[in-house]
């Protein structure tokens, strides 16, 4: 996973509640068994709408997404976050995030920030006055900052940290292996194998 | 202080805590499916890691196989089936392809095996794995990132969620299912109002349901945003898993049962939040939009965006109207349909399909109408009691198991503008197709529905 500190980019203003991962990556996307050449799906049928904010030229390369509330909800595809990441996304900013989807993106290093609605609202506006507009995603502070504004938001420590080091959680949890087979010897004698 | 169900359930698997960090989770069952297990078993072999505990694994294949008898006639849908076989094939886990008698939907074979035990932490790619929970277990959905973490090491690092308590009051009225019950609290706590938070239901009307009940309503927990939802064993539950293939037997259930009958919150115990919802006064249930929180009684009227005091609540009104082609005063059951779908791991289980075969019986079909059995056994035992004869005598199709027109990934599916009356969880824009709509309903109004045309509940019909 590529390590997050600090970012800055453009933005895209994605005026829109709800939005679940079947919007973000439709179902037939997910035939695939690789896991990249999904930037094509991304948002695949609402890109088929010309006034649909991505197909604007003037976002073009903008690498922060400003989503209404509930981003990331219903299904747990993880192709939804490679589809973000793919297209050229490495935030996304939104009031309420899906749980899923938001632990997902923290394992592949797509950064999802929880600001209020107002903020994001503000952030979005700015956005669409002026496209160019540049936002710096800085994880280290936990500060998002627009021109002379910033906002601060949360995340836990050991996910900021594993973040920054662009640490594998695999990884990580194997270092535990003990643990894991003292506690496997102390399991319920009755609980189910599939064999 | 007293303990939650989730809090019990939970401290049993934590393996590992440390200051600062996620809690160490032992999972004891890991269900697979083709959809999202190819590039985490490519993640393993990247990395020269292995599966840790086939024998705590189980796969199948669901979202891409057609429901009528053949090969799989789509290339990519037959290279990821294929995929998930050689992976099964190589980690050593146990697969039931298409075709085999325990073949199904994911969350219907585990607890027709008695894989599902109460007291169990259970997870899956997928998010419907909250279906488990009517078990009294922890069952939550992951992503492909965490299946692999899981195959490598049988645990997974994660935060406790908040528990929350959704008490049912009364009684459901005849003729209101767990799904209508299901469909109402998400209509009142929303899409988010679980985000953060373990669900357990509670209450009289839910202690009444049975095991296939209590599974649609734990099912659709993500729906309202919720990490899982779980309901306490009871005797109930002890008679579903008695005597199924993976159910413990002999000494080892009374010990089971034994440890099982603990598993209950505590009268002590604190819930970080409470919510009711009163049975008595439900009716049967429809979604009107394109999530799941935009429902109401279909009795009532398409609402009106005007009637959102929340400007974000108003627009997506709006736009789930323009899409669903619907005006706002429209009676809801005066919505014409084309197709109706009875299915899925919501409510593609035997007490589903009799439901709906009660209805149909001696009647007519006029819209398009797929049955489709969630798992072969359920086919099995469906036909055993003669339900596929009922169908076809309607005039309905009767299908091999599989998700089907649950989503758009298999050859059941919505053209653009078509409307279904599904008894699927999801409604969201293209769920069952490409520019389809869906109103989401349980399959008493799903079968009333494929009788008239338009949305209809049971006791409306002649
Ligand atoms: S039936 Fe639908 S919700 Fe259930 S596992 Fe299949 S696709 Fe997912």
């Amino acid at each position: 996973m590529e390590a997050f500190t600090t970012h800055t980019g453009r933005a895209v203003p994605l005026r829109r509640s709800n939005v679940d991962t079947d919007q973000i990556i439709p179902a037939v996307w997910l035939k695939q068994v690789s896991r990249t050449g999904f930037e094509n799906g991304l948002f695949a049928a609402w890109r088929e709408d010309p006034s649909f904010i991505l197909n604007n030229p003037a976002y073009q390369g903008a690498s922060i997404l400003l989503s209404g509330p509930d981003f990331g909800t219903g299904s747990s595809r993880e192709h939804a976050v490679w589809a973000l990441q793919q297209y050229g996304f490495r935030v996304v900013i939104a009031a309420r995030f899906g749980d899923i989807f938001r632990n997902n993106s923290t394992k592949m290093g797509l950064l999802p920030v929880i600001l209020p609605s107002e903020v994001v609202e503000r952030l979005q506006a700015a956005a669409e006055a002026d496209p160019t507009v540049e936002i710096t995603v800085d994880l280290a502070e936990r500060e998002v900052r627009l021109g002379s504004e910033s906002w601060s938001f949360e995340i836990d420590d050991y996910t900021r940290w594993r973040l920054m080091e662009g640490l594998d959680d695999i990884g990580l949890t194997l270092r535990h292996a003990d643990d894991v087979a003292v506690y496997e010897n102390g399991r319920q004698p009755w609980l189910p194998t599939t064999v | 202080m007293g303990r939650t169900l989730a809090e019990k359930v939970w401290e049993q698997h934590v393996v590992r805590r440390a200051d600062g960090e996620p809690d160490l989770l032992y999972i004891d069952l890991h269900l697979i499916h083709e959809v999202t297990s190819p590039q985490a078993f490519d993640g393993l072999r990247m990395a020269g890691r292995t599966v840790r505990r086939p024998d705590l694994t189980i796969a199948t294949e669901d979202h891409n196989v057609p429901t009528v008898l053949g090969p799989i006639s789509d290339p990519v849908s037959r290279t990821q089936v294929e995929t998930l076989r050689k992976n099964a094939a190589e980690f050593g886990i146990r697969l039931h392809p298409m075709g085999d008698a325990g073949q199904g939907v994911v969350h219907i074979i585990g607890p027709q095996f008695g894989l599902t035990q109460p007291g169990m932490t259970i997870v899956c790619g997928d998010s419907h794995t909250s279906t488990h929970g009517a078990f009294g277990g922890i069952a939550f959905g992951i992503g492909t990132s965490e299946v692999e973490h899981v195959l490598a090491t049988q645990t997974l690092p994660a935060y406790r969620p908040k528990t929350m308590a959704i008490e049912v009051t009364g009684e459901l009225p005849v003729g209101v299912t767990a799904k209508d019950l299901i469909l109402a609290i998400i209509a009142k706590i929303g899409t988010s109002g679980g985000q953060g938070y373990i669900v357990e239901y509670r209450g009289e009307a839910v202690r009444k349901l049975s095991m296939e009940g209590r599974m649609t309503v734990c099912n659709m927990s993500i729906e309202a945003g919720a990490r899982a939802g779980m309901i306490a064993p009871d005797e109930t539950t002890f008679a579903y898993l008695k005597g199924r293939p993976h159910a413990p037997a002999d000494e080892a259930w009374d010990a089971a049962v034994e440890y099982w009958k603990s598993l209950r919150t505590d009268d002590d115990a604190v819930f970080d939040k409470v919510v009711e919802i009163d049975a008595s006064t439900l009716t049967p249930f429809v979604t009107w939009g394109t999530n799941p929180g935009q429902g109401a009684p279909l009795g009532s009227a398409v609402p009106s965006p005007e009637e959102f005091d929340d400007p974000i609540e108003r627009s997506a009104a709006e736009r789930a109207l323009e899409y669903m082609g619907l005006t706002a005063g429209t009676p809801l059951c005066e919505v014409p349909v084309d197709t109706v779908f009875v299915g899925s791991c919501t409510n593609g289980r035997l007490e589903d399909l009799r439901a709906a075969a009660d209805i149909l019986r001696g009647r007519t079909v006029v819209t398009r109408t797929l049955i489709v059995p969630g798992s072969m056994l359920v086919k099995k035992a469906a036909e055993e009691e003669g339900l596929d004869q009922v169908f076809k005598d309607a005039g309905a199709e009767w299908r091999e198991a599989g998700c089907s027109m649950c989503l758009g990934m298999n050859p059941d599916t919505l053209k653009p503008g078509e409307r279904s009356a599904s008894t699927s969880n999801r409604n969201f824009e293209g769920r069952q197709g490409k520019g389809g709509r869906t109103h989401l309903v349980s399959p008493q109004v799903a079968a009333a529905t494929a009788v008239t045309g338009k949305l209809t509940a049971p006791a409306d019909l002649a």
